[in-house]
C-alpha cells in the first residue's frame, strides 16, 4: 500500500511539475472533436446524431496519446528496473501508475465532455449517461491501454505499434459506451450498458495488471 | 503430458518427417472430395440459390481462423510458461496461416453477404468481432518483428496473444448474445446439427481438409525455422572459431 501511495505520489508530481502533458491530451480531444462540424457539416440534427459517438472516439484517440509515456519514461531512466527489483508486487506498481495516468488523461477528458456536449448539439438527456460511461470506461481503455505500453516497450515505432494493437482490443468499451449515451437520447435505460462498461472495467482491473506487469519483467531482462 | 515429448526439436521433427507427407495428402484428398461433392452434388438452397456453395469456403475457413489463433495462443503460454522453445516456433508459424484463414473467411463472407443481405459488410457483432480477430493476427505479427533483440519480440508478442485470447470465445457466441444479421451456429450444437447431410458432408470434408492443410503447412514453416535457427547457430560458431 505504502508502495501504492509513493508511485501515485511521485506520478503526479512528476507530471504536474513538467505540465504540458495532461493539458495537450485535452486539448487534443477538444479540437479533434471540434473537426467534425467542419467534416460533417454543422447541422444540428446531424451533430446531435453522432455526437456521443464523435466524443468517445476523440476521447479513446486521446487517451491512445497519452499513452506511450505511461512506462517509456520510467524504462529509459532506468527507475523501471529499480520498480521491478523492488519487493513492492508489480501489480500494485502497475496499478498505481494506471491510476495516476488516468487521473491525468481520463478525469480530464470527462470534465472536458460538457464543453464538447455543447460544442456537438449533444441532447440534454445523453449527457449524464455519457459522463457516467466516460467515467466507466476511460479507466478499462487505460488499463487494456497498459498492457499495450509495456509491450511496446524498446520496439522500433512504438507509438504507432501501441495504437494498432490496442485499437482493437477497446471496441467493446466503445460500443456500450455509446450505447449508453445512445439509449438515454432515446428515453431508453442506460443502466444496462453502463453495468456491462462496469463489468469490463473489474475484468480489465482483475486482469489487466498481470499482463502488463508480465510484459514489463521482459522489457527490463 | 504427450505434448511436451514434442517439445523437443529432434523428436519433433522425426515426428514433422513422417506426419507431413500424411497431412499433405489428406488435404488434398479432402479438398478435391469437398469439392466435388459442394459444387457438383450438393443441392442448391432453396432461398439462396447457388450462393450456398461459398458456405463450403467460407465456414471452414473461419472455424481454422479460430482454431489457428488458439494454436497461436497456446504456443506462446507453453512458450511462456514452460519456456519450451517449440512453442514459440510453433506460434510465430501458425500466426500467417491464420492470418490468411481469416482474410479468406472475411473476403468470402463478403462475397456471400452481397447477394444474401445486399451489402458487402454489415457492423454486426460475428464480423466485427472476425474483423477484430485479424486486426489481432496483425498486430501479433507486427510486435513479433518490431524489435532489434528477436528474444523479446517473441516474448511482447506472446503475451499480446495470450491477451488477445479473449476474442475467441466473443466471436464464437458473438450470435447468440446479440442479435445478428450473421446467422447463429448450425453445426456445432447441443441437439446435433441442423443441416441436411447432403450439405453436412462436403462442409465437414471441406474442414478435415482445411485442418490437414493447416497442419502439413505448420509442421513445414515449423521445420523451416528450426532449421534457420539451426543455421544461424552454425553461422555464428564458424565466425566465432575464425576470430
Amino acid at each position: 500500500m505504502n508502495a501504492f501511495r509513493a508511485i501515485l505520489v511521485r506520478d503526479l508530481r512528476l507530471a504536474l511539475r513538467q505540465g504540458g502533458d495532461a493539458a495537450a491530451v485535452v486539448l487534443f480531444f477538444v479540437l479533434a472533436a471540434s473537426l467534425f462540424p467542419f467534416g460533417v457539416g454543422p447541422e444540428p440534427n446531424l451533430l446531435a446524431r453522432v455526437a456521443a459517438g464523435v466524443i468517445w472516439v476523440t476521447a479513446l484517440l486521446a487517451v491512445m496519446l497519452g499513452l506511450d509515456r505511461l512506462f517509456l519514461a520510467d524504462h529509459e531512466d532506468g527507475s523501471l528496473e529499480g520498480m521491478v527489483a523492488s519487493p513492492a508486487p508489480m501489480l500494485v506498481i502497475v496499478l498505481a501508475k494506471c491510476l495516476a495516468q488516468w487521473l491525468l488523461s481520463g478525469l480530464p477528458l470527462v470534465l472536458a465532455t460538457p464543453i464538447l456536449a455543447i460544442f456537438l448539439q449533444l441532447p440534454a438527456e445523453g449527457l449524464p449517461a455519457l459522463l457516467g460511461a466516460l467515467l466507466l470506461g476511460t479507466p478499462t481503455l487505460v488499463l487494456v491501454g497498459a498492457i499495450g505500453a509495456a509491450l511496446v516497450l524498446g520496439a522500433r515505432r512504438g507509438g504507432v505499434l501501441l495504437a494498432l494493437l490496442v485499437l482493437p482490443l477497446t471496441v467493446p468499451v466503445l460500443i456500450f459506451g455509446v450505447a449508453a449515451a445512445d439509449a438515454a437520447i432515446a428515453g431508453l435505460p442506460a443502466r444496462p450498458h453502463l453495468l456491462v462498461l462496469g463489468a469490463m472495467l473489474l475484468a480489465a482491473l482483475a486482469a489487466a495488471p498481470f499482463a502488463a506487469a508480465a510484459a514489463l519483467r521482459q522489457a527490463v531482462e | 503430458m504427450v505434448m511436451h515429448r514434442f517439445a523437443n526439436p529432434a523428436r519433433f521433427l522425426r515426428f514433422a518427417a513422417v506426419a507431413l507427407p500424411w497431412f499433405s495428402a489428406a488435404a488434398v484428398l479432402c479438398m478435391a472430395a469437398g469439392l466435388a461433392f459442394g459444387l457438383f452434388v450438393s443441392p442448391a438452397d432453396y432461398q439462396q440459390g447457388e450462393t450456398v456453395r461459398i458456405m463450403y469456403v467460407h465456414v471452414p475457413s473461419a472455424w481454422m481462423a479460430m482454431f489457428a489463433y488458439t494454436v497461436v495462443a497456446g504456443g506462446s503460454i507453453s512458450a511462456l510458461v514452460w519456456k519450451h522453445p517449440l512453442g514459440e516456433i510453433v506460434a510465430r508459424a501458425a500466426a500467417p496461416i491464420g492470418t490468411g484463414f481469416t482474410l479468406v473467411c472475411l473476403v468470402t463472407g463478403a462475397l456471400w453477404g452481397k447477394p444474401m443481405w445486399g451489402a458487402w459488410w454489415v457492423w454486426d457483432a460475428r464480423l466485427t468481432s472476425v474483423l477484430v480477430l485479424f486486426f489481432l493476427y496483425l498486430g501479433y505479427m507486427a510486435l513479433l518483428g518490431a524489435f532489434d533483440d528477436p528474444v523479446r519480440g517473441g516474448r511482447a508478442a506472446s503475451i499480446l496473444a495470450i491477451v488477445g485470447l479473449v476474442n475467441v470465445p466473443i466471436i464464437k457466441w458473438s450470435v447468440d448474445w446479440w442479435n445478428t444479421l450473421h446467422q447463429p451456429a448450425s453445426v456445432a450444437r447441443m441437439d446435433g446439427p441442423a443441416i441436411h447431410s447432403s450439405m453436412l458432408v462436403p462442409l465437414l470434408l471441406m474442414a478435415a481438409g482445411f485442418a490437414c492443410y493447416f497442419a502439413a503447412v505448420l509442421l513445414l514453416r515449423v521445420r523451416a525455422e528450426v532449421a534457420a535457427r539451426r543455421i544461424r547457430t552454425l553461422r555464428l560458431a564458424a565466425m566465432e572459431a575464425e576470430s
